[in-house]
């Protein structure tokens, strides 16, 4: 670096020429030269001092977010079963009020490690005495084999049964901590529940899998460890789905029938409170898949949610509800009802003969084949299937269980102008329950489209409106019409003012046709039918009614007083309080001039 | 100066060695204390589970139904229906208490019972 010279030879020159002191040149540029280096100096502190801050912050920085991190994460206690790579953990499920419906029991398995054995041979026979079922020939050469090191006895142990086991004082037997799984009510809520299996098993725990319904539909919830400790709280009542399954068992054995579904749903929100469906097992032992016969009489088959059946005239409400919101007609409008409908070789007909017309609401209550049939034949196809499938019935009904994805509605191919018309009155397309529950929900909730769900939820459901409010008015009193005046008179309960329409299918033969005899008969019915908060659907499949002096299959001698009963018993576990006739008859009206 | 120094150092890290000898074992101490009440938060949520389990076991409705039908002699439940439920308008309200006027001059009306308040003169006055 070159200096500044303090004395310029050519300044001081000058300044002695005009006479001045040299010397104030030397200091000037002497101040200058410390001015320059406290600049300089001043400048290399502030940078150290910001890259010293820079460094603190960063720290501070690294500090903050790793304490954030840790704040956010789920604590995780380090349990017993935790310690191998295998969690036993799994999560309870409860009811929507914190009933339990499944949980976990510690319990043992048994194995033995043979190396450790002191008399295999007695300890075989011991065991043997210990369990009726174990074949000790072969259990006594497992021990002995010489290849072996360990080899599992039992996977669960009952208390006694383990003390037993301990009473044989064989130091090889060992006890390994389980978890079993518990549904300590029993084949109550089976179908809702599924049922649970053991998977990987290591010496300290076991994987504990789900095998079916919510337990397999909600595996990767129930076995998350951060969330063991939080139930997973399901839209099932206990209670209710108890009396349910009462009253529609009794119906069954009563009715003869082969087998019988109900299905109860919150119609705004879209919770299934009540699923159930007979024949029924006991999810704590659950039977093995059936090998023969027909899948849909196993007790593991779900008729609410995987059993698709033509399911007749309760299809009628949604060709009835298609009319009235497309403004085609009014709840008065009378429809030609002559017939026999020809179409082809194929021809409609009714039940009786009603006459040669009648209104849209009479239509309804009379379920006349030949009426909806007119007026689904005046939208055609297209609109139709539109119009299905904004309901979702056209698809699997989605809902937190296993099955529903795997079973689909068969529809017609192709939608031709008769299958539209066979549709309109519940043939050529099949449904399940649980989405005929959903649609009749849609119908009579204002119109809003509702996703059938098992999760408790506390806010309705802000569905797409699919229907005007005013269609929706129009059907319930049409609904609440059927059970007053027409084929489900059953349905009338003191108190409780019960809206809905009946369905007898003939179940299709597996050769082509329809079987003579065999009918499932269902009931779509909601209550109360004045400001409908909730839905029911029950089906009886073949159920017959001997009681009078030829046997009745129709839905109103069948489904019908089941599903009445089991309104009756629900209704006010539900806390709807009983309202007169006449409440509900302003309430209508109501309805129907604010529209 | 300098031997203090040499000495005031020494104290420190005998001082420091002390301290950390101590943090070792009260560590140790902590951990084995929480392992043994992890083993009995275990132990303990073991048996509130069995609890659990037997109290959602004795609720079953299948054996509570049972219960109701064996006990039907004295307890009498039936299913709630319509018919249970009653309006504000049933209950009755309470009947006005009466207060019996003590005058000036002593009265002397009624039966005798009633005046030396051996019987609650309200509930003579209601119907």
């Amino acid at each position: 670096m070159i200096r500044k010279p303090l004395r310029p030879l050519a300044r001081i020159l000058k300044a002695r020429e005009q006479g001045e002191n040299p010397d104030y040149i030397e200091q000037e540029n002497l101040r200058l030269r410390r001015q320059e280096l406290r600049d300089t100096g001043r400048m290399q502190a502030e940078l150290r001092l910001l890259l010293l801050a820079l460094i603190f912050l960063s720290g501070f920085v690294l500090l903050g977010a790793r304490m954030g991190l840790l704040a956010a994460t789920e604590p995780l206690e380090v349990r017993a079963g935790l310690m191998e790579d295998i969690s036993g953990a799994r999560a309870d499920i409860t009811d929507r009020n914190g009933r339990v419906l499944a949980t976990n029991l510690a319990t043992h398995a048994l194995y033995a490690e043979t190396r450790r054995m002191v008399d295999p041979l007695r300890a075989a026979r011991e065991l043997g005495r210990i369990f009726p079922d174990m074949d000790v020939d072969r259990l006594a050469a497992r021990f002995t084999d010489p290849d072996r090191r360990f080899v599992w006895v039992r996977t669960q142990l009952s208390p006694e049964q383990k003390q037993a086991v301990h009473d044989i004082g064989e130091p090889g037997l060992m006890f390994g901590p389980r978890k079993m799984r518990v549904y300590p009510n029993g084949r109550v809520a089976a179908h809702v529940l599924g049922g649970a299996r053991y998977g990987e098993q290591g010496v300290r725990a076991a994987e504990l899998l789900g095998v079916a319904g919510a337990e397999l539909y909600f595996e990767d919830r129930l076995r998350d460890p951060a969330q063991a400790n939080q139930p997973l709280r399901l839209s099932i009542d206990l209670p209710l789905q108890a009396t349910v399954t009462e009253v529609l068992s009794g119906s069954m054995a009563v009715l003869n029938a082969r087998g019988a579904s109900a299905v109860l749903m919150d119609a705004y929100t879209g919770e299934v409170l009540s699923l159930v469906s007979l024949p029924d097992f006991d999810p704590n032992d659950r039977p093995a898949p059936p090998t023969s016969g027909e899948p849909a009489d196993s007790p593991l088959f779900n008729r609410a949610v995987q059993g698709y059946y033509e399911l007749g005239s309760v299809m009628k409400a949604f060709a009835v509800a298609q009319a009235l919101d497309e403004g085609a007609v009014t709840p008065d409008t009378i429809i030609d009802t002559r017939g026999p409908i020809r179409w082809g070789r194929f021809e409609i007909d009714d039940f009786r003969d009603y006459g040669n017309e009648m209104s849209v609401t009479k239509v309804m209550v009379k379920s006349s084949n030949i009426g909806t049939a007119r007026m689904v034949q005046a939208m055609g196809a297209e609109r139709q299937q539109a119009f299905l499938r904004r309901f979702g019935l056209l698809d699997s009904a989605r809902i937190e269980l296993a099955e529903a994805a795997r079973a689909r509605p068969l529809l017609p191919d192709p939608w031709s102008e008769l299958s539209a018309m066979t549709i309109s009155y519940g043939h050529g397309m099949t449904t399940s329950p649980l989405a005929l529950a959903a649609g009749y929900a849609t119908l009579v909730n204002g119109g809003y489209a509702i996703t059938p769900t098992l999760l408790r939820r506390d806010a309705p459901q802000e569905g797409a409106q699919i229907i005007s409010a005013r269609t929706s008015a129009q059907m319930r009193k049409i609904l609440h019409d059927v059970v007053f005046e027409g084929t489900a008179s059953f349905a009338r309960i003191p108190g409780y003012p019960v809206g809905g329409k009946t369905g007898s299918a003939d179940k299709p033969a597996p050769n082509g046709g329809y079987k003579e005899d065999a009918v499932l008969a269902t009931f779509a019915s909601v209550f109360p039918s004045h400001d409908p908060k909730y839905v029911l659907i029950v089906t009886l499949d073949e159920a017959v009614d001997t009681t009078g002096p030829e046997p009745r299959r129709t839905a109103g001698w069948t489904a019908v007083p089941t599903a009445a009963e089991i309104t009756r018993r629900v209704a006010p576990l539900l806390g709807l309080r009983p309202v007169s006739f006449a409440e509900a008859e302003a309430k209508f009206q109501a309805d129907l001039r604010a529209q | 100066m300098r031997s203090i120094l040499y000495l005031l150092t020494a104290l420190a890290v005998i001082g420091l060695a002390t301290w950390a000898y101590r943090e070792n074992h009260l560590t140790q101490q902590a951990m084995n204390m929480r392992t043994s009440l992890e083993r009995e938060i275990s132990r303990l949520e073991a048996e509130i589970s069995v609890q659990r389990v037997e109290w959602a076991y004795l609720n079953r409705p299948d054996r509570l139904r049972a219960l109701v039908d064996f006990n039907f002699d004295t307890l009498r439940l039936v299913p709630i229906t319509a018919d249970h439920f009653g309006e504000i308008g049933d209950i009755a309200y309470p009947a006005p208490q009466a207060h019996l006027q003590v005058g000036e001059g002593i009265e002397v009306f009624g039966a005798l019972q009633t005046l030396s308040g051996t019987t609650d003169p309200a509930s003579e006055e209601q119907p």
